[in-house]
Formats: structure tokens, sequence, C-alpha cells
């Protein structure tokens, strides 16, 4: 553990710096300052709602599935939550733990059909989603309910720079991250991302990590929603869906360097992910660049920085199980084992040629 | 029998629901069972259809395309922009579109296999890209009505004909291009392809030239993107929306036809019927006057349920298969040296053991 070992990461992290260095410099060519409070107060603020979606994202990732409900069940929440608070202060505890609630039935739901029905998570959740969307059309026409002041403040407010929702954005990363790394639970979610085969045959249970996995994410993405609808003021059935936050919190995730076919990956690396984003989308605001040539320039970036480092690899990669990583010390072993596995079917053939030489 | 267990397997489940909904369509509608109608819808799914061929090709070698939906938005607008009133122009236009389709294709296969970028990010990024970057060029106005010779790719047939009236040229070019894509399926190129989507590392230790294959795989399904976006001019119009969720829509065809999402397994005519299958429920959905709000909720049950099926039918398929099949591992020297001799001869022979095994 002498030699510096690095892994995906530390890689995000240098990309996010030179992300911040070039953004630096093109802001102070326009003669504004990258790092005043207002700015980096508009960074974090634009991290916090892709952030909480990309957290869930990456729990799911790791399990080797997908989510793409999570806009339409960031609409859901932001209605849900709008209408039930109904501007009434007093209303709010009882929304927040409804929204979730159903929002974890949600992720419920995609859990038990990926797992149990094994549609392929691509599907299920498109699927669920354009059920979400059925429900958005025909129960809600346009922006409903009103978001009570005091839980307006929770998107308003911030200490000094750092903006409340970022503060909770990073204590849930942190949360994750126990999840992930201190508890069976996480560890299991690693093991059936990796290969469910091998995690089935070890004895660990294959379901509940997953779906677990699931819930959460619909969890986050009712967070997010809900933060959305604190910052509109309204719930609005299209909220999700114009953010596009699916895809991007999935590019997010594979920008962090979990691997989109799981079992490898961190929570740290997602944020470094979605703080890339941020950057990119900040500098271009400040520079005042088309909004057509933004998609195309977010475009560029996702590619170009998930290229970094994907010719790497894979070995390089954080794993679950000690430094070396599985995958390498089962490669070496296999090496290693092979001549005296060789010599043992050689021995073998011998025997049993002798054997039927005998028996003749 | 033999036809009621293939319907009732998951390879032909997508053609009993296929049955079951066009009777359903009859029954509600009985005019839909004239050749004209018939037409007229098969005219409708050739689009989709053409779309789902190229997704096929992509997902069978265990890739995504997400670029589809946007290469369909920014050949249209191509089209709408450059054609114009001028008759003599339709020819080249049509030549730059197919070649710049190809160029997307060949960009996408190429950052996927040389920089190792997973397929699913590559194709996201050029989704944006491609879709700003047109935009961005025409100023976000889809303008133009291009000449009414281009437009009859899409709209137009042949008239008069004895019993069916109306064939219109869409039908046409879709069998055209699914001869071609069986076809093409059948040449050593399609075997090494499953195989690779199978086992990538397998078919590369048998010699296959991985990076080229898949990438053709991505310069065919660009060309058919662009294929459907030269129907779409006529049939929609020009239209900065008319390719939105079309790369969805492909993948769940694709997916409905039975075809594993990761790769090795699947048929390509049940691809395209999973594309009639889709555009068939859509046209119920119409007929049986199901709110338009409602109908993304049903759908996305009947992809889940459908998906579902097939997956659970499969899996009861092969735990009642005989055990068998494959010979315990000691007979293994025991075997005629024809036969391992046979298996690996060439990487196109071992592909074709691999589909005949999973497909025919």
């Amino acid at each position: 553990m002498k030699r510096l070992r690095i892994d995906s990461t530390v890689i995000v992290l240098a990309i996010l710096l030179l992300a911040i260095v070039v953004g630096a410099i093109l802001v102070a060519t326009q003669g504004r300052s990258f790092f005043s409070p207002g700015n980096i107060r508009d960074i974090l603020t634009g991290m916090s709602v892709l952030g909480l979606v990309a957290i869930g994202q990456t729990l799911v990732v790791l399990g080797a599935s997908l989510d793409l409900s999570v806009t339409y069940v960031m609409s859901l929440a932001s209605l849900i939550g709008a209408t039930t608070m109904a501007g009434n202060p007093a209303n709010i505890p009882w929304a927040v733990t409804l929204t979730l609630l159903v929002c974890a039935g949600i992720g419920l739901a995609n859990g038990l059909i990926v797992t149990v029905l094994k549609v392929n998570g691509f599907i299920a959740t498109l699927g669920v989603g354009l059920i979400l969307q059925g429900v958005l059309n025909t129960s809600f026409q346009g922006s409903a309910g009103s978001v009570p002041w005091d839980f307006q403040l929770l998107g308003a407010t911030g200490i000094g720079p750092v903006p409340v929702s970022t503060i909770i954005m990073i204590a849930l990363a942190v949360l994750v991250w126990f999840l992930l790394d201190r508890t069976r639970t996480g560890a299991h979610l690693f093991a059936v991302g990796g290969d469910p085969e091998v995690a089935r045959l070890s004895g660990v249970r294959t379901r509940p990590p997953l779906i677990a996995a699931h819930v959460l994410c619909s969890v986050f993405a009712g967070l997010a929603g809900l933060l959305l609808a604190s910052r509109l003021g309204v719930g609005s059935p299209t909220v999700g869906q114009q953010g596009g936050y699916a895809l991007l919190s999935i590019a997010a995730v594979v920008l962090g360097g979990t691997l989109l076919l799981g079992g490898r990956g961190s929570v740290w690396g997602t944020i470094g992910g979605v703080a890339i984003f941020a950057v990119v989308d900040n500098v271009m605001s400040v520079m005042q660049v088309n909004p057509f040539l933004k998609d195309v320039v977010r475009g560029v970036v996702i590619v170009a920085a998930v290229a970094v480092y994907s010719r790497r690899a894979i070995v390089r990669r954080r794993t679950r199980f000690g430094p070396g990583g599985t995958r390498t010390g089962g490669d070496a072993a296999a090496l290693a084992a092979a001549p005296a596995m060789a010599a043992a079917s050689a021995a073998l053939t011998a025997e049993t040629d002798r054997g039927e030489g005998d028996g003749r | 029998m033999n036809v009621v267990r293939t319907l009732i397997s998951p390879r032909g489940a997508v053609f009993l629901l296929l049955v079951v909904l066009l009777v359903a369509i009859t029954i509600l509608n009985p005019g839909f069972a004239e050749p004209g109608q018939l037409m007229r819808y098969i005219q409708r799914v050739a689009p989709v259809a053409i779309v789902a061929i190229g997704q096929y090709f992509v997902i069978i070698a265990g890739e995504f395309d997400l670029s589809q939906g946007s290469l369909i938005t920014a050949q249209v607008i191509i089209a709408g922009n450059l054609v114009g009133q001028d008759d003599a122009r339709t020819v080249p236009v049509l030549l730059l579109m197919v070649v710049f389709g190809a160029l997307v294709g060949l960009v996408n296969g190429l950052l996927t296999t040389l920089l190792k970028v997973p397929s699913f990010i590559v194709t996201l990024g050029m989704m944006l890209a491609l879709l700003g970057g047109v935009m961005w060029w025409t100023g976000g106005a889809a303008t133009g009505n291009p000449a009414d010779s281009f437009r009859q790719i899409g709209r137009g047939g042949i008239r008069d004909l004895p019993l069916i009236d109306f064939l219109p040229w869409s039908v046409l070019i879709l069998a055209g291009w699914l001869a071609l894509g069986i076809w093409v399926t059948r040449r050593p190129f399609g075997k090494v392809l499953i195989a690779l989507g199978d086992n990538p590392r397998a078919a590369r230790y048998a010699g296959a030239r991985s990076w080229w294959v898949t990438t053709r795989a991505f310069i065919i399904s660009a060309v058919s993107a662009t294929l459907s976006g030269v129907l779409l001019v006529g049939y929609a119009g020009v239209h900065p929306s008319v390719g939105r969720g079309y790369e969805f829509i492909a993948i769940t065809a694709v997916v409905l036809g039975g075809v594993v999402l990761g790769g090795g397994r699947g048929w390509i005519v049940a691809a395209v019927a999973g594309a009639f299958v889709l555009e068939a429920l859509f046209l119920l959905l119409n007929i049986a006057g199901i709110p338009s709000s409602l109908r993304d909720a049903v759908q996305g049950v009947i992809i889940i349920a459908a998906v579902a099926y097939s997956g659970v039918v499969f899996r009861a398929r092969r735990k009642s298969a005989p055990a068998t099949a494959s010979p315990a591992p000691g007979d293994e020297p025991d075997a005629p040296p024809g036969a391992e001799g046979r298996t690996s001869a060439s990487p196109a022979l071992a592909a074709e053991g691999v589909t005949e095994t999973r497909g025919d």
C-alpha cells in the first residue's frame, strides 16, 4: 500500500480539477470570478438535484440493473408533496413521509419485477416509467398544489455559499457510502452486481440487496422531486422529464467510474461525475453559450471523460474485496495453478489408461 | 401440436401476441382486415420496424444504440433544409444522408470498440451532440418542406394494383431491408456478431476481429435510422420531435421479440415482429377508445408482462430440459475426435452451432 494506487475515483477528481481550472480561466476571460460565493452557490445548487438522483442510481447500477423511471418518480413526488402540503406548514412532515412511502412502493415494484419476474432492469423500469407517465397524465393537468414558505426555504437558503440542499445531498452520500462499505447489504450488493450466479453459489440471497437498491433509488428520486418542488413552489407533472435526469444520472454514475455491468464503483466517484457536469454547465451559462450548443458540449464531455479511463484495464478499478481486486488475484492464482493442474490431469489420464490396460 | 408449442415458447410468444392483437383489432374494427387497411398498417410500422432491425444488430452484439432517435431527427431536419423545392437535389441529398448516417455509426462504433467507452455512454453522448448540433445549425427552427419527389418515398407507392389496390414504397423498403438483414445474419458476419454478444472473450480467442465487426453493427444501425428518417419525412413531415423516443421504442420492440439485452440470443424476424406488436398495441388502444392519457400506462404494463412471460417460460423450459444435453466432464476425453475438431474448426462454424441450438 506504499504505492499510490490510481483508481477511478482519483481520475474522476483529476478530471474535475481540470474542468475547474479550464472553467476558471474561461470565466476569467469574461471578466467574472469563478470562485465568487455566488458562482459557487450556483454550482452547488446545480449539483444537488442530479446528485440525489445519481446517488440512488449508483446503488442500482452497482447491482447490475438500471433505473429509467426516476424522472417520472421525481415528477410524481413533486406533485404528491406539493398537493399534500397545500400551503400549510403543519403538513410538511406528513407530506414528506407520504411522498417517500409512495416512492419506496414504486421502487419495491421495480425491484420485484427485476428480481422475481427476471425482466431486464432497462425494460422493467422503462415500463414502470410509462405506467407512471399514464398516472401523471390522468391524475394531474398541469402544475398543482402549493409548497409553504418554510419548505421553500430548504431550496433557497444556505450556510455561507453552501446551500442546505447540497448539505443534505452530501450527508446522504455519506450514509450510502456507509451502507456500501460497512454493512452486509452493501457487500452483498457488490457481490450480486459482480456475478449473481457466483453470489448465489456463495450463499448470498441475491434478491434482497437488489430490491433494497431499487427501493433506495426511488426514494432518492423522490427526495430530488421534493427538492424541485421546494424550488418551484408547486408540483409539476413534467419537471423530471424536462431535466432528462434518468440518462444524465446514469451518465454521471458511469463518469464516476462505476461499471455499467455492476459490481464495481463508488458513491464518491458519482459525486465527482455530478460535479463535473455542474461545473461544465455553469461555465457554459456564464459564457452564454447557445443552449443547443450546450447539448453538444455535454455529449462530448460525457464521452471524452469516460474515455479517459475506460482504456485502462478494468482490474485497476476499485473493488469491494481487498486492494488488489478479486480479478487480478483470481487470474494470478489461475496462472500459478495452471502447471500443477496440467500435471495432475496428465497423471490422471495416465492412471486411467493403466487402469483400462489392467482390466483387459 | 408442434406449431402450438412454438407459439407458446419464448421464441414464438411475440408472434402469438401479434396474432392476438390483430384479431382483437379486427373484432373491434372489421374494416382492418381488408388488404388496403393492412397495407396502411404495415406502412405505419415500417419506420419503427426498420429502426428495430438496426437496433437488433447492435443489441445482438451486446451493445446499445441510444442515438437512433436523435439521428432520425437530424436526418429529417437535414432533408428539410437541403432538399428544398428542387427535385434535382433529391438523389444527392439522399446520398449525403446515407453517408452522414454511416459516419455517425462509424464514430459510435470506433469510440465503443477502440476507446472502450461503454456503448450506452457513447450513444448517449451522440444523442445529445447530434440533436444539439443540428438544432444549433438550423437555429432551433425545423423549417423546410422537401420536394414532393423526396416525400413520395415515405408516402407514395404503386397504385391501382389488383386485390391490395395500393402498395406503399415503405412496405417494399421494409421487406427489402428485412431480407437484407436476414441474409446478413446468415453470413459469417452475422454469426460472429452473435458469438461476440454471447461471449466476447471466446469470440476473440476464436479469431474474430471484434472491433470491426461491432463497428459494422453500429453502421448498420445508423443507416437503418437514416432510412427510417427518409420514410418519416414523407409520412410525418419535418418537425424537431419526429424521432423523439425512437431508440426506446426500437429497444422495446427488439426485446419484445425475445432478443436478450446483453447480446448473443435472438432472431431478427422476431425483432421485427416486436415492432409490429408495438404498433398494433398503439392501434388497439386507439380503437378501443382508451383515453390517450392512460395509453402510456397500458403500454407499460403490457411490455413488462410480455417480457416477464417469455422470461418465465424460457426458464421453465430450461429447467425441464434433460440434463444429458451436455456430457459429464469425465466423458469428454472419450468423445470422438471429430466432434471436437468440428466445433473448434473456425469461428464462423462455431458461431453457427450457437445459433442453431439457440435459434432455429
